[in-house]
């Protein structure tokens, strides 16, 4: 019996997950990275410890089950987004450390390269120091002679899933789903855009190819790498939402909306991304609004790891129970500025209402509570992008996923605050679950997209139970508390 | 050899009964009444636990709940949300093989407590139960957890005509050690049955128990047949994918 093995590449581990043809769990495997801040704002991972950790993972993850690489069918990639690596085309040395999504030192060049949305219309984006481009810029203005061994052809750029094909295939190349991420392509002809390109000032020469999310880009170790997706489109892929107005939020790190718009892209008036939902070989692209919420789990990452008050994320709940309420207190946690819907790259984390009264439970349930305000506030954003486009359905129940819904007191706060039902389907793991997916179509390991839909199911549900006037006025302070992040990082502040 | 040493029994009793309110808090009064103590030996008893960190109060002269230290060296003490965090993938992947829904129980008190709860995969109208109290006598969860732990004091309650009487259930005990499983058939339910297995932490104390439950028909060859080998292969599977993630890392 043959099998698929998905790597997801995250933000804090590498992951490889083997999954049989009913899209269940056969083995899985994990490694966490080093997280590298050298200054307040910047995030930088090495690419050379990842690759490792990759490799390791893979192995693992085949031993545990006492499998072979004969018995994988294929591999999908699926990767964090946006995190921008270039390396020497002929050691393979990264030239420096990643410079990950949530690193906001382009900050700088993002107000001198204009209005938020210059770019908008070709790229899907707003500027904001979320994507590769301006990272890739940073570096090329910043690592001395990168940008005459990138215009001799000598360097390579990629996202972390090119950086991983690259090493595991020999092919420098990149999916849409990825490349909708660089502030490069253009929408439209999923090709890079030239003007784009000599906006950003980036050389043509050290960009990858781009491809589709569902083909063979080469093989590692006589397995075919058939799949590359954005993690957040691999969750989309992997919640199996073929259809226009069909979505999902994803709870990882941050938290991610996003709604299938079908064939063409939407754009939107209300601070959503436009990007590319997932493209299966030779058909048309699919394309996605996305609601992109920059810290979610990463918020209790930060209360277990730097406050210590708990020393597991799970333990949040137990914390977060033993209060009835978040007693007042309000925490807006802008770590890199605000993403959707506000785009404040200038704002930085708040927590409000804090008196004498408020004890460490209470701190623990405004985290968690922070990540179903900011899903609220994404959601509205779509909804009024539905009312004005017509294009993505008004949401009725949320399909989540992730490893945050193991978080009973989150899942059903988050449906008292949206006042829709919340549905877990029953493998929480749709990240890598859309990687492998979309690996086992290109292979015929799968053959078609409904075959698919019939492995989701309904593993829990989540209903609204809270009183109309508590969610409007704990939306209110909420907003309040928003308020008072924006507007905080000066002109001369590093 | 000596004697057991009282104040180290009651400091005992006082942590279990801690333990057992889970996320809920006592205060001394209620301490004192539930273990039949004077309130001034349930106090002395709480401050010297207070300096040791294995009770704290949230404020000075507040209520009293288990200490952080205590969750440090706990060896048995398991978080149900740490639980049902490193659960999620494996019994996932059980209600897809079973097509049963799935709970993962922990003792609390006489009861067993669901601390997750998969769906039955289908798609039908199903309420989360989490949370909920199930009598351990009459359950696979249940039978699994008391087998390798303690025997809860109180009467146990007859819910149908095959609902095990103390004897069976005794001499079931042994049984489900020696298999490391256990089963319940019309014991709880007329017409249902539930497979369990034990889920062990690094030092193999069980500190739970996974399994499945279902109407008899889908479970058994036939209405007075222990459950389908292949449904226990995929719980005792599941049991110790869970056990081998408390082995490793926190996150």
């Amino acid at each position: 019996m043959a099998y698929i093995a998905a790597i997801d590449q995250g933000t804090t581990s590498s992951r490889c997950i083997v999954f049989d043809q009913s899209g269940g769990i056969v083995s899985v495997a994990q490694r966490e990275h080093r997280q590298i801040f050298p200054r307040p704002g910047w995030v930088e991972h090495d690419a050379t410890e990842i690759w490792t950790n990759v490799q390791a993972v893979v192995r693992d993850a085949l031993s545990h089950a006492s499998l072979s690489f004969s018995d994988i069918a294929a591999f999908g990639i699926t990767n964090q987004r946006e995190t921008t690596v270039v390396w020497d085309k002929a050691t393979g040395e990264p030239v420096h450390n990643a410079i990950v999504w949530q690193d906001t030192r382009t900050d700088a060049l993002i107000k001198q390269l204009g209005d938020q949305d210059r770019f908008r219309e070709r790229s899907g984006l707003p500027l904001a120091t979320y994507f590769s481009g301006p990272k890739l810029r940073w570096l090329l203005d910043n690592v001395d002679g990168l940008r005459a061994r990138a215009e001799r052809g000598e360097v390579l750029f990629g996202t972390m899933d090119t950086w991983l094909i690259w090493n595991l295939t020999g092919r420098h190349v990149t999916d849409v789903t990825n490349a909708s991420r660089t502030m490069l392509m253009n929408l439209e002809t999923l090709d890079w855009d030239p003007e784009l390109v000599e906006a950003m000032d980036v050389p043509r020469e050290m960009l990858p190819e781009i491809r589709s999310s569902s083909e063979v880009y080469g093989s590692y170790e006589g397995v075919p790498v058939a799949s590359a997706l954005g993690d957040q489109q691999a969750a989309l892929f992997g919640q199996t939402c073929f259809e226009p107005g069909e979505g999902k939020c994803t709870y990882g790190t941050g938290a991610f909306l996003l709604i299938n718009t079908g064939g063409k892209p939407v754009h939107s008036r209300n601070g959503l991304l436009t990007t590319v939902g997932y493209k299966i070989g030779d058909e048309p692209a699919a394309y996605a609004l996305e609601g992109a919420v920059a810290v979610t789990g990463a918020l209790v990452q930060w209360f277990r790891d730097k406050i210590g008050l708990i020393s597991s994320a799970a333990e949040i709940e137990t914390l977060a129970r033993t209060v009835d309420d978040n007693g007042g207190a309000y925490f807006v946690p802008a770590f890199s500025g605000l993403f959707a819907p506000h785009w404040r790259s200038d704002a930085r984390g708040v927590i409000a209402g804090l008196t004498g009264y408020i004890s460490r439970g209470h701190l623990a349930r405004a985290v968690l509570e922070a990540s179903a305000w900011q899903t609220r506030e994404v959601v509205d954003a779509m909804n009024a992008d539905a009312v004005n486009a017509h294009s993505a359905a008004d949401l009725t129940t949320l399909r989540v996923d992730g490893g945050m819904t193991a978080n009973n007191l989150l899942m059903q706060f988050l449906s008292d605050v949206l006042d829709v039902p919340v549905v877990r389907p029953i493998v929480a793991e749709t990240t890598c679950l859309g990687a492998a997916y979309a690996a086992g179509l290109a292979v015929g390991y799968w053959s078609t997209t409904d075959e698919l839909k019939a492995n989701w199911h309904k593993a829990a549900e989540w209903e609204p139970s809270m009183e109309p006037a508590a969610r409007s006025r704990g939306y209110r302070k909420w907003k309040k508390a928003v308020e008072r992040t924006v507007g905080w990082m000066d002109e001369d502040d590093d | 050899m000596p004697g057991p040493i009282q104040s180290i029994q009651r400091a005992a009793e006082v942590l279990k009964l801690l333990a057992h309110g889970g996320a809920h808090q006592l205060s001394v009064g209620e301490i004192a009444r539930a273990l039949d103590l004077a309130k001034p030996t349930v106090h002395g008893i709480l401050r010297t636990l207070h300096e040791v960190g294995f009770v704290e109060q949230e404020v000075e002269g507040g209520k009293y709940r288990l200490g952080a230290a205590l969750f440090q060296i706990g060896t048995s003490y398991l978080d149900g949300n740490e639980l049902r965090a490193k659960a999620l993938n494996w019994s996932d992947t059980l209600a897809m093989r079973a097509r049963e829904a799935v709970r993962i129980g922990v003792m609390h008190g006489k009861h067993v407590l669901v601390v997750h709860h998969v769906f039955r995969p289908d798609n039908s109208r199903q309420t989360l139960d989490t949370g909920a109290l199930l009598p351990w006598n009459a359950t696979a969860l249940g039978k699994a957890l008391v087998a390798f732990g303690e025997w809860p004091d109180g009467d146990l309650q007859r819910f149908t005509r095959h609902t095990l009487n103390p004897e069976q259930l005794a001499d079931s005990m042994n049984e489900v050690r020696d298999r490391d499983w256990a089963y319940d058939l019309h014991e709880l339910v007329e017409g249902e049955a539930s497979v369990a297995a034990p889920i062990r932490d690094r030092r193999g104390v069980v500190v739970g128990a996974v399994g499945i439950s279902g109407p008899v028909e889908r479970l058994c060859d036939s209405p007075d047949q222990p459950p389908r080998l292949e449904l226990v292969s995929y719980v005792r599977e599941a049991a110790r994918s869970v056990s081998r993630e408390l082995g490793g890392l926190s996150w």
